[in-house]
Formats: structure tokens, C-alpha cells, sequence
């Protein structure tokens, strides 16, 4: 993996709550807000009580909010939805 | 990576979605060009996404994504008709209406890479007022001719003057293909240099290290530069005596003259040559 990128892992949790297990080089500095902008992007999505396992490089927002996007669509073995999610 | 290419010295980024991702990670590709488009700041470069063709999900996939940023303009790959680019327009024009995005506002580049692209450069050209760009493909081109790319490009001699004279037809720009051989940077100069005395407005590149000689044979000399600037003087000194003929050195200018003047000094300008004089000639 590259500097400045993150890897996502989703995997079903039996509960209600987003679990987030994250490794990363701004652990001390930024790990409170990557675990915030992880759940934030998946309740955006509408989704809720999975696991995930992040492993982060220093990436930034944008690109968080990337894998997190493309790692619960291929989770959930289906393409975004640009036209809904816009509504 | 991305984040990084404002920092390189060129004109224009294009963001590639189409032959340079594998089919595994297209997806991937295209939440991060989005984002990063929308949350990054890439000062004064003109912004390009090339969409995968737009017969494949990934393509429209691509086309909703892009469109929503409001910051790029859309490269089609394999332009083969006008039909294309009426196609990708149509698309491009919904996306906009469904998302309170002016129309018209999202530009098109269409990329020209067969011989039946060629064929119709001027059609493809001519097809939308969105177009700002036309531009050869040559690997693919060449493939279809069923030859090989050589050092001279007499291949693609033909493509690229089709593809020249519709971009002037249409009145939009003309690019010309990549140079793949990183290494090679006197053939760069030389192919550069061609397609320059051709009439094409640019080329595209593949490496940072490459837009340094694309600059430097785009960028007036100083004998051309200084040549324009006596030519316009010229036209004002006549204009202000009232003469309707004009001439420099015992030689007539006519309008061909004075346009081309009028290019270098803007090419001059665009490439940031200092020269004092120019701002008293030139509009």
C-alpha cells in the first residue's frame, strides 16, 4: 500500500454498531477523526453494525471517504447509486 | 498522487479512468477521482476526466460521478461518429438537469483512436458546442491501420491533418497523441516540433518531465516575438494616420500576417515571456 492511502475491510458484525478496528501512521494525531469520517461515510450510505478494519498511510479525507465508499459497495456486491444518492 | 498533480508545470490534467485502471478496480477509481476532485484545490489547471466508453455501466458509472463535480470536462475514448459524442452530450446534459448544474456548463474533449474516428474527425468535431477538444490517440490508431508507430510518424500523417483540419473547422483545439518513451527526449522535440508546423495547439504527455520541451517548442523565440510585435506596431501606427495599407519593411501585411502575429503574442503571453512592448500593441 501506498503512502497517503488506506485500506478498508467490511465484514457483517452481529450487533447494531459500526465497530472500527484502525491502524494508523497519525494514530495519536488523527485517529479519533478517522474513526468519525469511517462511520460518518457509512451512515451515509445507510449503513450501520458492520466491522471494519482500517489500515492507514496518512490518507487524507477525501480519499478515506473513497475506499470507505468503494469497499461497502463491493461489500454489499452492489454499484452506488449516483441518481439516488442525490435525492 | 492525485493530490499531487497541481504541483507539475502543465496546462491541463487528465484523470484517466479508462485504459490505465484495471477492469477490478474501476470503481475504486472513480470514488477517488471524484472525491479528491471535489475536495481538492488544483489552482489553474483545466481539469480532464477520460470516462470508460459509454456502452459499459462503468461508463455511465463514470459520466454521473464526473458531471456531479462540476469541474472537469469528459474525454470520450474511441470516438468513432458524431452519433458518440450526441450520445455522451445527451447523458452529460441529464446529469446536469437532475442535479441543478447549468447546462452546457460541462465541457467535452472527444479522443479520435481508428481509422473510422479519422474519417469522421470533422463530423465528431462539428457534433457539440461542448466540444473544446479533439485529440489523436495513436497507439490504438495505429493498431487499426494494421502498421506500427516509427520514429518519423508518416503513419500517422494523415490522421493527424484529418484531425487538424477538423478541430479548425469546428473551432476548437487540436491535440496531438503521447509520446510513450520517457527516456527519449530529443524524439519528443522532433515529434513536438512536427506537430507544431502542422498547426496543433498542444500535446498530450505521460510523465511531468516531458512538458518542459513541450513548452519550450510552443513558446515564441525571441525573432518570432519580436517580429510580431513590429508587425502590430505597424498596424497601429497605420490606423492612426488614417492608412488602410499597412507595411513593414517595404512588405505588405495583410490579414493572414497580422493574425498569426496576433497568436504569437498570445502564445508568448500564455507562456509567460516578459515583453513591455507587447502590452502597448496588443488588445
Amino acid at each position: 500500500m501506498e503512502s497517503s492511502d488506506i485500506i478498508i475491510e467490511l465484514s457483517p458484525e452481529n450487533s447494531s454498531k459500526t465497530i472500527i478496528d484502525l491502524t494508523s501512521s497519525v494514530y495519536k494525531q488523527f485517529g479519533e477523526h478517522i474513526r468519525n469520517l469511517i462511520s460518518e461515510t457509512l451512515l451515509e450510505m445507510g449503513i450501520n453494525g458492520v466491522r471494519v478494519k482500517a489500515v492507514d498511510k496518512g490518507a487524507l479525507d477525501c480519499v478515506i471517504r473513497a475506499r470507505v465508499r468503494a469497499a461497502a459497495c463491493r461489500a454489499a456486491e452492489t454499484s452506488y447509486d449516483w441518481r439516488g444518492a442525490s435525492k | 498522487m492525485i493530490k499531487d498533480a497541481a504541483i507539475y508545470d502543465v496546462d491541463s490534467i487528465m484523470f484517466d479512468l479508462e485504459d490505465s485502471v484495471s477492469p477490478a478496480e474501476k470503481d475504486a477509481a472513480r470514488f477517488l477521482v471524484y472525491e479528491e476532485l471535489t475536495a481538492l484545490d488544483f489552482r489553474d489547471k483545466e481539469l480532464i476526466v477520460r470516462v470508460n466508453a459509454l456502452n459499459t455501466q462503468n461508463g455511465i458509472d463514470d459520466l454521473e460521478a464526473m458531471v456531479r463535480t462540476k469541474k472537469v470536462a469528459i474525454r470520450l475514448p474511441k470516438t468513432e461518429s458524431a452519433q458518440d459524442i450526441i450520445d455522451c452530450e445527451r447523458e452529460i446534459e441529464r446529469i446536469e438537469k437532475e442535479n441543478g448544474i447549468p447546462v452546457g456548463v460541462t465541457k467535452m474533449v472527444a479522443a479520435v483512436e481508428s481509422a473510422s474516428g479519422v474519417l469522421n474527425a470533422r463530423e465528431i468535431a462539428l457534433a457539440s458546442k461542448r466540444l473544446i477538444a479533439i485529440a489523436l490517440g495513436a497507439e490504438d490508431y495505429v493498431t487499426d491501420l494494421k502498421t506500427t508507430r516509427s520514429p518519423e510518424g508518416i503513419e500517422l500523417l494523415f490522421g493527424r491533418s484529418m484531425i487538424l483540419l477538423a478541430a479548425r473547422a469546428a473551432g476548437i483545439d487540436a491535440i496531438d497523441t503521447v509520446y510513450s518513451d520517457i527516456n527519449n527526449e530529443e524524439g519528443l522535440r522532433a515529434e513536438t516540433m512536427l506537430i507544431k508546423q502542422l498547426g496543433f495547439d498542444g500535446k498530450s504527455i505521460i510523465n511531468p518531465r516531458q512538458s518542459k520541451i513541450i513548452h519550450d517548442v510552443f513558446t515564441p523565440g525571441e525573432k518570432e516575438l519580436r517580429k510580431s510585435i513590429a508587425i502590430m506596431k505597424a498596424i497601429k501606427e497605420a490606423h492612426a494616420r488614417g492608412s488602410g495599407v499597412i507595411s513593414l519593411n517595404g512588405k505588405m501585411i495583410d490579414k493572414p500576417i497580422v493574425l498569426r502575429a496576433e497568436r504569437t503574442l498570445a502564445l508568448a503571453k500564455a507562456a509567460g515571456v516578459k515583453f513591455e512592448e507587447a502590452d502597448s500593441v496588443c488588445a
